[in-house]
C-alpha cells in the first residue's frame, strides 16, 4: 500500500487545503505528500514507536494514541477529512471507529483489502485462506482481524447512515470501477456523515 | 548577545565540555504575581554552543525541582560535576551544541546562584529566609525573559523542559508566544492533581515542622531544617521511581542481615537505606525555604484557571510549534497529564507531535538516557530550522 501510484491515487481524494487527520498513518508518507503538495494541514496517529519517529524525521505532525481506545482526544467535526490508510482492518473495534471518523471529520477516506478479490475467493474454495501480495500473513498470525469485502462496507456504511460519495477498487495503485468487488485487492471508501 | 567568554574545550572521553556559569543582575525590577517586588534580581547561566549570525538557533532549557543552570558540560575545577541534562544536549548529542546555542537558566528562589531567599533583603538588610516572596512559573519565565532581554536575544528557537521545567516551556509559549518557535514539555502536566500537591505539602510539613526550621529564619539561628529535608526528598524520591523499578531494585533485600533483626528504627531494607542516603545527601546541598518555594510554584501552576478551567481556551494563545512526551511508567506526571496538554493543542489546530516512550523509570525517565526517547528529541531537533531562511514558526 505504499507504493507512489496508491498514495497519489488516495491523494487525489482529499481536497487541497484540508485539515486532516490520518489515523494509522505510519512513516508520515501521505500527511507529508499531502501537506507539500496540496496545501494541507493536520496530524497523524500512530502506535508504534518507529512510525512516530519517523513521522518527526519527516516533520510530521504525529500523535502516538492507541486508536482501539477511540477518537475522544478529537473535537466532533474538527477535521475536513480523515483518513484511514488501511488500518480499520486492524482494529477490533472498527465499526466504533468507522463512527467515530464520522464524528472528527467532515469526509473519511477508508481502504481496507478486498477480502472478496477473486484470487482470494478461488483460495478460500481450494479450502485455505487466502495468503496474497495484498494478503500476506497466514490466517494464525494476521494482524487483519476485521477482514471484510468491499460490498460488505457499503452494508456497514449504510447501517451507520453514512453517505457514500465514492466508491471504487484499487489495485497497484489503478482506479478499477468495474467489478470492484471481484477485480480488486483494495477497498477506498469516501464517505460523509449527512447533517442531522 | 554578549559573548561569553567560554573556551569550547572538549574533554576527551566522554564527549561532554568545559562549562562556565555565569551571573547577570536584571536591569529592571521583577514584579511577582504576588504582588512583591524584587529589585536587583541576579540570574546565574551557562550558555552552551555559539549563536549564529540572526541568533535564530538559541535554546532556552528550564530546570525541575532540584536543578539548576548547569544543564550540561562539567565544571573544569570540578570534572565530576556534569549537567543534570548532559546525556541530551552537548556537541553531537540530540540537543546538538555544535548547532544550537543552549542556555541554562537558575529560577528565582533557587540556592544555586540566582537571587533567592538566601540573599539580603534591602528592606531589612537581613538574609530573606522565610520572608522571601511566592514565586510563580509565571514569574519564572518572567524572570528568565529578561535575562534573554539582557543578552541581546528576542525569539527563542526551541524553549524546553521536564516535569516543572515543561510547564516553564508551556507558560512561555503563553507569557510570550511571538519570542518561541517551538516548545518541548517532556513528563509535564498542565497542573497539578490533588494527589500532587498532597505528595508536596507532607514534604513541607516535613521541612516547617522541624525543630531547626524557625520559620525559615534559621540562618539566624545558624542551624539547618536537614530532618525536614531529608524527608521531604524521600517521600519525593519515592515519587519518581516507578514500583516496578524500585522492586527491581531493592525488593525485600535486607540490608545486612540474611536475619530480621526485630528492630523498628535500625535500617532493616535496602530501600530504607537508599531513601536515607537520598534524603542525606539532598540535605547537604538544599535549601528548606528553596524546596518551599518551588513545590509552592508547581502547586499554584495552572493556565487553565483564568479560563473558567478549559486548557485549550489557555493554550489558544501559543503560537510554537510542540513536542511533548510522556514516560509510560510515570504516575507523578502521568501521560494522560501530557494528553491533556496534547488535547488541547489539537482543539486550537497548533502543531504538535506527542510520543509515549515505553520506560520502567517512572518519572526520572526524562533525566535518563532512552534510546527511544533521545532519538525522538534528535529528530525533533533536526527538524527545527534555523539561520536565515528559516520560515515561520
Amino acid at each position: 500500500m505504499s507504493n507512489l501510484r496508491t498514495l497519489h491515487t488516495l491523494a487525489n481524494l482529499v481536497p487541497p487545503g484540508s485539515r486532516v487527520l490520518d489515523l494509522g498513518c505510519g512513516d508520515g508518507a501521505m500527511l507529508h505528500h499531502l501537506i507539500q503538495t496540496k496545501g494541507c494541514t493536520g496530524y497523524g496517529v500512530e502506535i508504534d514507536d518507529a512510525n512516530v519517529l519517523a513521522c518527526v524525521k519527516r516533520g510530521v505532525s504525529v500523535v502516538q494514541l492507541n486508536l482501539e481506545q477511540g477518537l475522544s482526544t478529537f473535537a466532533d467535526q474538527s477535521f475536513d477529512v480523515v483518513l484511514q490508510i488501511d488500518t480499520l482492518q486492524h482494529l477490533r473495534n472498527a465499526e466504533t471507529m468507522l463512527r467515530e471518523t464520522a464524528r472528527v471529520g467532515r469526509m473519511g477516506i477508508v481502504t481496507f483489502p478486498n477480502f472478496a478479490h477473486w484470487p482470494n475467493r478461488l483460495r478460500v474454495l481450494g479450502g485455505r485462506m487466502p495468503v496474497t501480495k495484498r494478503l500476506p500473513y497466514q490466517w494464525y498470525d494476521t494482524p487483519n482481524i476485521r477482514v471484510g469485502t468491499w460490498a460488505d462496507f457499503e452494508v456497514l456504511a449504510e447501517k451507520n447512515g453514512l453517505r457514500v460519495l465514492d466508491a471504487f477498487g484499487m489495485e497497484e495503485g489503478e482506479v478499477i470501477r468495474r467489478w470492484p468487488n471481484l477485480m480488486a485487492s483494495t477497498a477506498v471508501f469516501k464517505f460523509e456523515r449527512p447533517a442531522a | 548577545m554578549t559573548q561569553p567568554s567560554k573556551a569550547r574545550c572538549y574533554t576527551e572521553k566522554s564527549m561532554t565540555f568545559i562549562a562556565q556559569a555565569q551571573t547577570l543582575t536584571l536591569p529592571k525590577p521583577l514584579v511577582l504575581r504576588s504582588g512583591h517586588t524584587l529589585t536587583d534580581v541576579r540570574m546565574a547561566y551557562e550558555i552552551y554552543g555559539q549563536p549564529n549570525a540572526d541568533q535564530s538557533n538559541v535554546v532556552l532549557v528550564c530546570h525541575a525541582l532540584n536543578a539548576s543552570h548547569h544543564v550540561a558540560g562539567v565544571y573544569a575545577d570540578a570534572p565530576n560535576d556534569v549537567g543534570w541534562w548532559d546525556n541530551l544536549i552537548g556537541p553531537g548529542k540530540p540537543v546538538d551544541t555544535d548547532r544550537f546555542c543552549v542556555i541554562g537558566v537558575n529560577n528565582v528562589g533557587s540556592c544555586f546562584g540566582s537571587y533567592g531567599p538566601q540573599d539580603v533583603n534591602p528592606a531589612t538588610g537581613e538574609h530573606w529566609g522565610g520572608d522571601f516572596p511566592v514565586v510563580t512559573v509565571e514569574d519564572w519565565v518572567d524572570a528568565q525573559a529578561a535575562l534573554l532581554d539582557a543578552l541581546g536575544i528576542a525569539q527563542l528557537a526551541v524553549v524546553m523542559g521536564g516535569s516543572l521545567g515543561g510547564m516553564q516551556a508551556l507558560s512561555w509559549t503563553l507569557q510570550y508566544p511571538d519570542r518561541v518557535r517551538h516548545a518541548a514539555v517532556i513528563a509535564s502536566a498542565p497542573n497539578l492533581t490533588a494527589e500532587n500537591i498532597a505528595f508536596n505539602e507532607v514534604a513541607r510539613r516535613a521541612i516547617v515542622t522541624d525543630p531547626d526550621f524557625h520559620e525559615g529564619h534559621y540562618a539566624r539561628h545558624g542551624v539547618l531544617p536537614k530532618r525536614g529535608l531529608r524527608i521531604a526528598r524521600m517521600i519525593g524520591h519515592i515519587t519518581y521511581l516507578s514500583d516496578d523499578v524500585m522492586n527491581e531494585k531493592f525488593g525485600r533485600l535486607l540490608q545486612d542481615a540474611v536475619q530480621y533483626q526485630y528492630t523498628t528504627q535500625a535500617v532493616e531494607f535496602q530501600i530504607e537505606s537508599y531513601l536515607r542516603h537520598q534524603g542525606n545527601k539532598f540535605s547537604d546541598y538544599f535549601d528548606a525555604n528553596t524546596y518551599l518555594l518551588i513545590t509552592r510554584a508547581l502547586d499554584y501552576f495552572d493556565p487553565a484557571r483564568e479560563h473558567g478551567g478549559q486548557l485549550a481556551k489557555a493554550l489558544a494563545r501559543a503560537k510554537a510549534h510542540f513536542l511533548v512526551v510522556s514516560f509510560t511508567t510515570d504516575w507523578r506526571f502521568s501521560p494522560q497529564r501530557s494528553r491533556e496538554i496534547v488535547k488541547a493543542l489539537l482543539d486550537n489546530g497548533t502543531p504538535v507531535s506527542y510520543a509515549e516512550i515505553d520506560a520502567p523509570h517512572g518519572h526520572d525517565a526524562f533525566l535518563l538516557n532512552d534510546a527511544r526517547y533521545h532519538a525522538l528529541v534528535r529528530a525533533y531537533f533536526d527538524g527545527v530550522t534555523t539561520g536565515p531562511t528559516r520560515g515561520a514558526a
